[in-house]
């Protein structure tokens, strides 16, 4: 088999997540590039939880719905997942959780039980590591040489090693070789999901401060960034909640400090008037916005790309912004950097939208494939006096051409720096003068313009798939990657909108150029990209929508983008 | 001197207790640079209402925020460089009402900046309505028939909260408020001046207060129990007496004091970065 998928099921509390990424330590040692798709329902104990991990010889970007490995940790990962087992699947299960007549109907020699609880009883060891036995029997069952799980155990079980050695070991020997898994023997690649991706990104894109507070799916990113603070000398922590959040970020920025806030719908909705503070004082400011099925509470662990007009639209008053939505890590990586440079080059707020899907899910990380974008450089005050009076030297919002005032901060002497939520003058005193009230609006008009320009510049609409193709799929975000793979299966265009908002009108009709049919797929129920689409008058002939919280796997939207495009 | 003013022009009624305030800080400020500290040092963080105006009206650095989130912009301001004095001007309605779960948390984490609050029990601004600290059977346009609810405390409040320095004023006695605002400003670590700051518009309480203040005495702000009983001496309701001066002082660590030794040591983003995807591999 040089290409194959492995789900891991167990209850939640059950390490599942971690074994998961334990299986793709050992297949990228082996060479495979992987998409790790997680789902978990929303609680700490007793729920379900399911990893698949799919394993190919090239990237690949999304799971597919069946599998060829079953790791059963309870009986609901068979009662649920059996339709999953596709070809001559092997089932490894714990034969001491529940007993073999509930499996499914899987030739007896393709089945191995293993008796993790005596494993664990005769080694003394916490139920933690009932994962670790049952990876054991998995490597064993793929014919994966043991010293390759060994040295995974070695590097990522920090706790107690040697116990999780001698664990796998029982495991491993326990089982029997059922299947001859090929052994690509390229380099392994890094595993990333999204928000590490992101995290990265902004780091490179010289972030110095982050504030969160927890919200699925985006506290990932909190988790990450506190991780890596000393090292990069972040600044990272978490406020009393969303509007603090937000505020304190705008107080780091009107400092100086290049910072980020990372939330879901609904701390969005509680940070969006901080947002235009941000639109009228012209703080830059990233704000990482992990969608997830709403509206409210929703389901707070499953996807959804329903929050693209929210996005676009959230705060009173007219002021530009930019809203980018990444589909893969690569795209993550390159554009969380950009945005901040973008929000610094252009004094405004960058929303970077992701899901629980694009966020959670982990992928191979292919250098070559992270598009190529240039560093920004923000405009700083080059000290010449702006007025003859001293104490009016520095205009914080000096009305320009291409509405971008040069920046100073608290701190640097010579410059009294103001900044206001209020209508203000260009020195941020307060002001109700009409005259200077559609001043600075023209001036965020202006800047508005001078973004889009310079974005312009950039690759903001990939085409994957044929791209001479007259059949066409639109989507944005986390179904890219099913999409790139069924572009090449179907013959197919699949045009991706990278920056949503200012929209990539001149390159999206480059990109649809030729087309004759086009569907739109997104994760809602109405088609807000295709709605979006419409508002610049381009056609759209099908939406291709799902919004039962689940992202689509490769076979199952193949099937869709058929159907919508026959 | 003229140093510290601005050109715009001042719009607050005559007689209002915000000037007071405003002539009370800006000799602070004064009095800090001239013992060294820059001008571009100073950062003043402002909220929403007549309170917030003073922005406009002080020469320093200035970030006019939201209402009720000038706490946490100055938060954030502070946290980006310690080395900044930050002092925010917030009305109690900004403070006590909208914003309070921020001044509640920033009291908790000790947070190195100064809360002065233009406590007059009314909002100003929106012309009259009833505020946290209203006292009840006020009549205002959003309580025409007499407000229900007492205020509270603040400062019991904020004590229990962990705040490390508190003290009252009154915009009556400005010689009072410039000893009280730079002694709050030179605390390391949270503090709060709530100034009785009279509004002559919609509640004028200078004859009520002007027979009840009385400056504390002989009192150990660092004792725990003088200073909750100074503290909870007056409800903010009653007729009794109002002790103003300084009323709690204590010690605990600032949040994310390490903060400040960030930028020492040059760091290797791109290094990092690279570290980091090998350590993903």
């Amino acid at each position: 088999m040089d290409s194959f998928s492995v789900l891991i099921g167990g209850k939640a509390g059950d390490g599942i997540t971690e074994a998961g990424g334990m299986i793709g330590h050992v297949l990228n040692r082996l060479g495979y590039r992987l998409y790790q798709h997680v789902d978990s329902p929303s609680l700490i104990r007793g729920g379900h939880n399911v990893v698949i991990v799919r394993a190919h010889r090239r990237r690949v970007g999304a799971h597919r719905d069946h599998v060829n490995v079953l790791i059963a940790l309870n009986r609901q990962t068979i009662e649920k997942h059996a339709w999953r087992l596709k070809d001559e699947p092997v089932v490894i299960y714990d034969s001491e959780a529940f007993d073999a007549t509930s499996l499914p109907p899987v030739a007896h020699h393709l089945r191995t039980g293993i008796p993790i609880k005596t494993i664990l009883a005769e080694e003394e060891a916490p139920p933690v590591l009932r994962n670790t036995a049952i990876l054991g029997a998995f490597c064993k069952a793929l014919s994966i040489p043991w010293s390759v799980l060994e040295d995974v155990v070695v590097t990522y079980q920090h706790k107690m090693p040697e116990l999780n050695l001698k664990v796998a070991r029982r495991g491993y020997d326990l089982a029997s070789e059922k299947l001859l898994i090929h052994l690509p023997g390229s380099e392994p690649l890094p595993i990333l999901n999204g928000l590490q991706a992101v995290g990265l990104g902004l780091v490179a894109g010289g972030l110095k401060a982050y504030a969160g507070y927890p919200m699925t799916p985006s506290s990932g990113l909190l988790h990450f960034l506190a991780e890596q603070a000393p090292r990069f000398e972040l600044k990272v922590y978490q406020p009393e909640g969303e509007i603090a959040v937000m505020l304190m970020a705008l107080g780091h920025a009107y400092a100086g400090e290049r910072v980020a806030v990372g939330t879901s719908g609904g701390g969005f909705s509680l940070m969006v008037e901080g947002l235009g503070l941000a639109g009228q004082a012209e703080l830059p400011i990233v704000a990482v916005l992990g969608q997830r099925t709403g509206p409210s509470t929703g389901l707070p662990t499953y996807t959804a790309q329903s929050d693209l007009e929210f996005a676009i639209s959230a705060g009173q008053g007219e002021f530009p912004r930019a809203v980018i939505a990444p589909g893969d890590v690569e795209q993550a990586y390159a554009w969380s950097r950009l945005a901040l440079d973008l929000a610094w080059r252009y004094q405004l707020p960058v929303i970077l939208l992701g899901d629980r899907t694009l966020n959670d899910d982990a992928q191979s990380f292919f250098t070559e494939a992270v598009p190529e974008l240039p560093r920004l450089a923000q405009l700083d005050w080059d000290g010449a006096a702006m007025d003859p009076e001293p104490d009016l030297a520095y205009k914080r919002y000096a009305l320009t051409k291409d509405g971008v005032s040069p920046l100073a901060f608290p701190g640097r002497a010579g410059a009294i720096v103001k900044v206001n939520s209020y209508t203000h003058d260009e020195w941020g005193i307060t002001t109700e003068d009409p005259g200077m009230t559609v001043q600075m609006q023209d001036k965020w008009l202006r800047k508005g313009r001078s973004m889009a320009d310079e974005l312009d510049t950039l690759p903001l609409v990939n085409v994957y798939g044929d791209a001479g193709a007259t059949r066409t799929v639109v989507t944005w975000g986390s179904p890219t990657g099913a999409l790139r793979e069924i572009g090449e299966l179907a013959g197919v265009r699949i045009v991706q909108p990278v920056v949503l908002w200012p929209f990539p009108v001149r390159q999206l009709r480059e990109a649809l150029a030729g087309s004759d049919r086009v569907a739109v797929a997104e994760v809602n129920a109405t088609g807000q990209l295709a709605s979006l689409m419409e508002r610049y008058g381009f056609r759209v002939d099908a939406r291709l929508n799902r919004y039962d919280g689940r992202p689509w796997g490769v076979g199952e939207l193949h099937r869709r983008v058929e159907e919508v495009l026959a | 001197m003229k140093v510290l003013d601005t050109y715009a022009p001042n719009t607050w009624c005559p007689g209002c207790g915000d000037f007071s305030v405003l002539n009370a800080i800006k000799p602070v400020f004064r009095g800090l640079m001239e013992e060294g500290v820059g001008r571009e040092d100073i950062v003043l963080v402002s909220d929403i209402g007549c309170s917030g105006k003073i922005m406009d009206y002080v020469g320093v650095n200035s970030f006019g925020s939201l209402h009720g989130r000038a706490i946490p912009t100055a938060v954030g301001v502070k946290l980006a460089r310690p080395s900044l004095n930050v002092i925010v001007h917030i009305g109690d309605g900004g403070a006590y009402a909208e914003g309070l779960e921020h001044l509640i948390f920033a009291a908790r984490r000790n947070v190195d900046i100064t809360v002065i609050v233009h406590d007059n029990g009314v909002y100003g601004l929106t012309v009259g309505q009833a505020g946290p600290m209203t006292p009840p059977g006020f009549k205002g346009r959003s309580t025409p028939y007499g407000s229900e609810t007492a205020p509270f405390n603040p400062l019991e409040l904020l004590y229990v909260a962990g705040a490390t320095w508190l003290g009252r004023g009154y915009t009556h006695g400005i010689e009072q408020l410039k000893r009280l605002y730079r002694e709050a400003v030179l605390h390391r670590g949270f503090s709060l001046v709530d100034t009785l700051q009279v509004c002559v518009t919609f509640r004028n309480m200078y004859q009520s207060y002007n027979g009840r203040v009385y400056e504390v005495e002989g009192h150990d702000p660092t004792d725990e129990h003088q200073a909750l009983a100074k503290i909870r001496e007056w409800d903010y309701l009653s007729d009794g007496p109002v002790a103003l001066g300084t009323l709690a002082v204590r010690d605990r660590p600032v949040f994310c004091e390490h903060f400040a030794d960030y930028g020492r040591q040059p760091v290797d983003v791109e290094a990092g970065v690279r570290e980091v995807f090998a350590g993903l591999t």
